[in-house]
């Protein structure tokens, strides 16, 4: 996680938009989608008028009116603290996304005005606010990109510092899985000229943002089933505390309204009631202070979930690309001829692979500047053909796999020299990437490319392993090379020679297994596979296609960033997990505190079952009341941060997390309860 | 070490070393292996032949239902009308009368439902026939019904993804014919040995050596009382019940009684795991189902043996725990049996548990509240799943995954049916306690059979304990009593049957529906994430979740009944 | 769910006739070879059939051993305990004045040795047992009035003690009826 923007947990700021927000949240049309905390609602407000009945008719058959004043206060603050929870909770959420957005704002734009067929040189500056879907503009260094889009044409280095807080620039180009451009980021060098792809309002930004204030969320279904048990233990306590009435009535024990509320809140677990929604949206914003966006707050309980992450090799398991490291021409053909070729076949490659062959060769001594290149036809890589090369004065050059070469060269009717195979394999079984290359359907050498994998990469696999999570790693390159890598990364299975429905079969296959499957990509050609699967992560840098398509979006375009999500997701459950456990635990407690209290005047021997010494009845239940409301607060910063996961398997995670939250859920109020009655006997 | 205590020790011991092979062999009826029953299956053939069964036809959860309840209700119609008219009917020596609607309605409900639950008195309450055709065939029937209905279970979790879960009326007629029947002739023969009666002479007169002339009830009692304990019914033949010296002659039939009343719903544990091929899940559901048997057993034994402090005020030295008690049994017998016969849902008592030690009826209560260590037949293990479900969920949670149980996801249909069922138990005793306390507190004199203010045989806060007992057995499908309860009257009649009813069928057709709709579910792999059911850990979180929910919800009501009596006593 | 009543219907009546009929009556063809013939094991005194060996009966005599208090008065046509409750006050009580009765019977007692059963009413209210204690304890009051030598009769009780079953399991105890036609027997 980027910690350069990290907001300490109660911003002043915040504090005071969420301190408004819950008075505002007590309307009881927000409060009823929060079955525990409404109910709570209730018996305040039954609380008010009993202190309202006493204070106008003098009463005392239900206890002082300082007593039901001070019920009725703390009972009010609980239900404050609950959505000031949630408030602080959003507030966050939103001032991330908020300072993620700001930088976009009403920036010039250089709009470029479309007349008849034929772009015109006209361009006017216009506020961005103005630009649309499917506007064009241009940006060139110095310049802030105005809105999210495409380039359509240019290269241009761009410092993306301000979304990722990554400072290195990066390269952008039309074409290719590298052509978008985000808004608020600032071109260095070069010009480009970009599409508008959304209109002002519905960037990804923007939706999160909708999805984190109330309006649009939308309850997960793990919290719906969660609000459904919640919901069952107040109706039980519910029963619990009305039938009490004709219990006492039977055993002479009149029970003060103040007493019967205070015991039903307490028992309900208004802990987690008062929590739950502040931990859902915490986890969709830990997600965006991991720079990623998620579409939903569905998607990062998912991630919880998943048992298989999908990884391409590049990035994610080797440091960059692929370098050319070695020529090896065959026997009977010459190095300068050979270096040459490669050159040739690799003029019009602007892979990092090919970029790095004229590289090499021009550390040999091949000027490509010098090459004759005017008659040529370059041949571009498909996945079909797996291979590239250049045409010229009938001269057919070619390079690529070894298989795909071999074709070639056995269909034309010549052989694959021997040495070359014994190279190609020797490339391979090392965990480089035999590129051959062939000249007029023969064989003339091999280029040795190799791959570098990224330190520390093992340990992050190890603790995925840990956690449940299998990985795959995919990959073009030959099953050789890909065993060798993966081995080496530690990954847990591959898919070699990938062409992209690979990705998509194989996230199929692991479905039917029932099996949750995760993925990142970033061309278009990963589309279909990152919808198909459960979560899929589109990288910011990718096409719009392919972020359309995924159910998340990494800013960082950091492939590694899956794992981060999956530890998210877990933090997620396991906050709700925990303090559900927690808040039932504490029951044990409460019930010690408030049922000898109830009855201790009418049945004195039961004085023995208030095993915490409390000081009186009402002191008693004033405790437990303020145990509970001040519990609330005291766990939000739990609520907000989560629960640190570890991957120590499940059983000795839950012998974990039952010791801490349920043995102390347990033993706390017992110990909150008795300080707090200390404390009150000093003033009563 | 005291004999008295090593008997105890060495029963349940017996108990262990029976229901271990047990479960075995029940997996192997359920599985159609060959078993050493086979014998039976031309009786089985001729059975589905006659009643037009096809026992190929595999049923969904939703048909294994309406089976249930169809035959259910066949026999209801039946119990209710025969009772009725049962002095018009033959066999009836003592010249027994017919039953009042009321009581009827209540009687034939509490044997249907397996609760057993008795307003009457059966020397004087029953004729010969109707013990049999109506008592002895609904505790066969009634058993027989909860097994079928676990066994729903059991295929449920047997396969990865179906919707096929066997046949409700071979799983019920195996019940009878492999397990139930066998089982009671063994035991009724070893009853008859030891004196207790199974003809069918009426009283005998005698005169006593003191010079005495009483009568002496008999009757072909031996039979119903081996199913009466092997099926959890409990319903005694005589009023006295398991205390009655012909209905439990020695401690050799006392060993027998309650040895037979917990081995099915023990095996069936076993039986599960052997049947699912998850033994260990078997042992850990076990293992949690013994610490809860001991929480309660505990106090139990210390609070009866520690005897009436009431006696001591009195200048007693020996202040045992007599009242209500037998010598043959001695106090730790009769504390073992309290809680064996209220945490299985059986309700045969050997001692009254009116008369026991508040702490101890306390935990009788907590039994039947809970209601799912080792459980009554079949539903004991359905009551678990609920509460398994329930755990699965929070420490699903916990551990950082949606929750899943056997390899299914568990979601909020799960969780809606689980909770309902889950509250549904408290709802029932505390709604149905409430009524009565409010009868008892505002309208005493309404003027039913027994009037609200004579109900109760004890005043204070016991005679809370007896009205709050009486709704948890009532719903818990136990039929034991705090029997001090005057109950024979219409408030009592109509309000437990309802109770027990609601309380048999709800808890049933819930865990089965859970199951069935799992068991339709995409199977999930297990990973390293997987929370794993079969762990000491998730056996605590399970206790941990059984005690919270379904003894804290009691907690107040228990406080005003025996935890008052037992601050006031001591 | 129609389809289901018919078979439901007949299966009825299968299982009434084999688990109601045919069970119960190869039940009660073996009893035929159990003591007592399945009707319940008697004790005849002189050809003439006193009482159960299981049922307890009634002694109110000083002379005779007695069983423990009843709440139906050693009636067999019914049974039933007491279900007082522990904190009762009525019942203790009761439990009060059969302490004074005890001592008013057997002189020389001193009350901290009377056992807690002679003062508490069993379970079942025909009790046919005491506990060795309970027995021993009233044989001073019996010798008194028979004018027999104590540890004679200290002896036939000890006689009449059945041990735990199997000599492990279960407490001792003493059948009243079959010690007190003994003592009928002893001159």
């Amino acid at each position: 996680m980027s910690d350069h923007k990290q907001h300490k947990l109660f911003e002043p700021a915040l504090v005071s938009v969420a301190l408004k927000q819950a008075f505002l949240k007590l309307s009881p049309k927000s409060m009823f989608r929060n079955p525990v905390m409404f109910t709570v609602e209730i018996g305040t407000a039954i609380m008010l008028i009993v202190t309202l009945y006493i204070k106008l008719t003098g009463s005392t058959t239900q206890g002082s009116f300082g007593y039901n004043l001070a019920v009725f206060i703390i009972l009010f603050l609980t239900l404050l603290f609950a959505n000031f929870a949630e408030a602080i909770a959003e507030a966050r959420g939103k001032a991330q996304a908020e300072s993620l957005r700001k930088t976009r704002e009403e920036t010039p734009a250089k709009k470029v005005f479309l007349i008849g067929e034929i772009f015109t040189d006209e361009v006017k500056v216009v506020p961005s606010s103005q630009l649309r879907k499917g506007d064009i503009f241009l940006c060139e260094a110095g310049d802030m990109i105005p809105m999210d889009g495409e380039i359509i044409h240019g290269l241009a280095t761009i410092d993306e510092s301000a979304i990722t807080g990554e400072s290195a620039p990066v390269i952008r180009e039309s074409g290719g899985d590298k052509s978008s451009v985000t808004g608020g980021t600032k071109v260095l060098s070069d010009k480009i000229k970009v599409r508008v792809t959304t209109d002002p309002g519905e960037s990804f930004l923007d939706k999160m943002i909708a999805l984190v204030e109330g309006a649009s969320r939308q309850k997960t279904p793990n919290e719906i089933a969660l609000t459904i048990l919640l919901a069952s233990f107040t109706l039980v306590f519910t029963i619990v505390c009305v039938t009490l009435k004709p219990f006492g009535d039977y055993a002479n024990t009149p029970i003060t309204i103040a007493a019967f509320v205070s015991l039903f809140v307490c028992l309900i677990p208004t802990t987690i009631g008062g929590l739950l929604s502040a931990i859902g949206i915490a986890g969709m914003d830990r997600a965006l202070r991991a720079n990623v966006i998620t579409k939903s707050g569905k998607a990062v309980e998912t991630a919880g979930d998943l048992d298989t992450l999908l990884l391409d090799k590049t990035g994610t398991i080797t440091i960059g690309n692929r370098k050319a490291t070695h020529f090896w021409p065959a026997n009977a053909v010459g190095k300068k001829e050979f270096f040459e070729v490669c050159t040739l076949a690799s003029l019009a490659d602007d892979t990092p692979e090919g970029k790095s062959i004229v590289e090499l060769a021009a550390e040999k001594g091949i000027k490509a500047s010098q090459l004759n290149v005017e008659d040529a036809v370059f041949i571009q890589f498909t996945a079909e053909t797996r291979s590239s090369g250049v045409n010229i004065e009938g001269v057919r050059i070619r390079k690529g796999a070894y298989d795909a070469i071999r074709n070639i060269v056995q269909k034309a009717g010549h052989t694959f020299p021997a040495e070359t195979e014994e190279k190609v394999k020797e490339i391979s079984s090392n965990g480089g990437t035999p590129l051959v290359v062939s000249q007029n359907e023969t064989v003339l050498g091999v280029i040795e490319l190799q791959d570098i994998i990224k330190p520390g990469i093992q340990e992050r696999f190890e603790r995925l392993r840990r956690m449940g999570v299998k990985t795959v790693m995919v990959t073009g390159d030959n099953p050789l090379t890909a065993k060798y890598i993966a081995e080496k990364a530690g990954v847990d299975d591959f898919i070699a020679e990938a062409k992209p429905e690979d990705k998509m079969l194989y996230i199929r296959k692991e479905q039917e297994g029932g099996k949750l499957v995760a993925m990142m990509g970033d061309g278009t050609n990963d589309a279909p596979a990152l919808a198909q699967a459960d979560v899929g992560v589109a990288m910011n840098s990718g096409t719009q296609a392919a972020k359309e398509a995924g159910n998340m979006v990494d800013l960082d375009n950091d492939p590694t960033k899956l794992i981060e999500i999956v530890e998210i997701g877990k933090q997620l459950l396991m906050t709700r997990g925990t303090l559900t456990t927690f808040s039932i635990a504490n029951d044990v407690a409460k019930y010690f505190a408030i049922v000898p209290a109830l009855f201790v005047t009418a049945v004195p021997a039961l004085q023995g079952l208030n095993i915490m010494h409390l000081a009186s009845p009402e002191s008693a239940i004033l405790s437990a009341v303020i145990f509970n409301a001040i519990i609330i607060p005291a766990l939000i910063p739990l609520a907000l941060k989560g629960v640190a996961y570890k991957p120590i398997g499940a059983s000795a995670l839950l012998r974990r997390n039952l010791f801490i939250y349920g043995l102390g859920g347990v033993v706390i109020p017992f110990v909150g309860i008795k300080l707090i009655d200390l404390f009150l006997t000093l003033f009563m | 070490m005291n004999s008295e205590i090593t008997g105890v020790i060495v029963t349940f011991i017996l108990t262990l070393l029976i229901a271990f092979p047990l479960g075995k062999y029940i997996a192997k009826v359920f599985q159609g292996t060959p078993t050493v029953t086979d014998f039976m299956s031309p009786l089985e053939r001729f059975i589905y032949r006659f009643c037009g069964i096809d026992p190929q036809k595999e049923m969904n959860w939703k048909q294994h239902m309406m089976a249930l309840l169809s035959i259910n209700l066949v026999w209801l119609v039946y119990a209710f009308f025969v009772l009725l008219f049962q002095s018009h009917l033959p066999l009836n020596p003592d010249g027994n009368p017919d039953m009042t609607p009321d009581l009827a309605f209540n009687t034939a409900i509490s044997f249907l439902v397996n609760c057993n639950l008795q307003h009457y008195s059966g020397e004087s309450g029953l004729t010969y026939l109707t013990q049999l055709i109506v008592i002895t065939f609904l505790q066969f029937v009634s058993a027989a019904t909860g097994v079928a209905a676990v066994a729903v279970l059991f295929r449920a979790f047997a396969e990865k993804t179906t919707e096929k879960l066997g046949n409700f009326f071979v799983f019920f007629i195996k019940t009878i014919t492999r397990i139930l029947l066998p089982l009671s002739i063994i035991m009724a023969i070893i009853l008859v040995f030891n004196g207790t009666p199974a003809s069918f002479d009426g009283k005998d007169s005698i005169v006593t050596l003191q010079g005495d002339s009483v009568q002496v009830s008999r009757g072909p009692a031996a039979g119903m009382i081996a199913i009466k304990h092997l099926g959890t019914n409990g319903g005694g033949w005589f009023g006295a019940n398991s205390a009655h010296p012909l209905e439990n002659p020695d401690y050799l039939t006392n060993m027998t009684e309650i040895i037979a009343q917990v081995i099915l719903p023990m095996a069936l544990i076993f039986a599960f795991g052997f049947f699912i091929r998850r033994r260990k899940l078997g042992y850990v559901i076990f293992g949690v189902m013994t610490l809860g048997m001991l929480t309660f057993m505990i106090p139990t034994l210390f609070s009866e043996m520690g005897g009436n402090p009431a006696l001591a005020h009195m200048g007693l030295k020996d202040i045992s725990a007599m009242e209500g008690k037998e010598v043959r049994f001695g106090v730790p017998a009769s504390a073992y049996w309290q809680v064996m016969t209220t945490i299985i849902s059986t309700g045969s008592v050997n001692s009254m548990h009116d008369s026991s030690m508040p702490l101890s009826g306390a935990m009788q209560m907590l039994g039947m509240m809970t209601n799912c260590f080792y459980g009554g037949k079949g539903v004991g293990l359905l009551n678990y799943f609920i509460f398994l479900i329930i755990a699965v969920f929070i420490s699903g949670l916990m551990v950082g995954r949606t929750p899943e149980f056997m390899g299914r996801k568990v979601e909020a249909k799960e969780m809606k049916i689980a909770a309902i069922i889950a509250l549904f138990h408290p709802f029932l005793v505390l709604v149905g306690t409430a009524l009565s306390s409010y009868f008892a507190a505002h309208h005493p004199q309404i003027g039913w059979a027994v009037q609200p203010a004579a109900w109760f045989n004890n005043p204070g806060h016991h005679g809370f304990s007896e009205m709050l007992y009486e709704f948890t057995s009532a719903s818990a499908n136990n039929g034991s009593g705090f029997e001090g309860l005057g109950d024979n009257n219409i408030f009592w009649n109509i309000s437990t049957g309802v109770v027990m009813i609601l309380g048999r069928f709800i808890p049933i057709i819930g865990p089965v529906a859970i199951a069935g709709i799992m068991a339709k579910k995409k199977y999930i792999p297990e990973s390293a994430g997987t929370l794993q059911t079969d762990t000491a850990t998730f056996g605590i979180m399970t206790y941990a979740v059984i005690m919270i929910i379904a003894a804290l919800a009691f907690f107040p009501a228990l406080t005003l009944g025996p935890i008052a009596e037992y601050f006031q006593l001591y | 769910m129609k389809k289901y009543f018919l078979p439901s219907i007949k299966l009825t009546l299968l299982l009434v006739l084999l688990l109601a009929v045919l069970y119960p009556a190869l039940i009660a063809a073996v009893a035929k070879l159990a003591p007592g013939g399945g009707k319940g094991k008697t004790v005849s005194v002189n050809g003439k059939v006193v009482g159960y060996e299981n049922v307890g009966q009634q002694f109110t005599a000083d002379k005779y051993f007695q069983g423990r208090p009843s709440a139906v008065n050693y009636n067999a046509a019914g049974s039933a305990g007491s279900n007082k409750g522990a904190s009762n006050p009525d019942y203790q009580k009761t439990v009060q004045e059969r302490i004074d009765t005890f001592l008013a019977h057997n002189p020389g007692i001193p009350k901290e040795d009377i056992p807690a059963e002679l003062v508490t009413a069993s379970g079942s209210g025909l009790d046919p047992d005491l506990s060795p204690a309970a027995a021993l304890v009233q044989v001073k009051r019996v010798a008194a009035v028979r004018g027999i030598s104590e540890q004679k009769l200290t002896a036939l009780v000890t006689e009449h003690i059945q041990g735990p079953l199997m000599g492990i399991a279960g407490p001792s105890k003493v059948n009243v009826l079959k010690l007190n036609i003994a003592l009928d027997t002893l001159k």
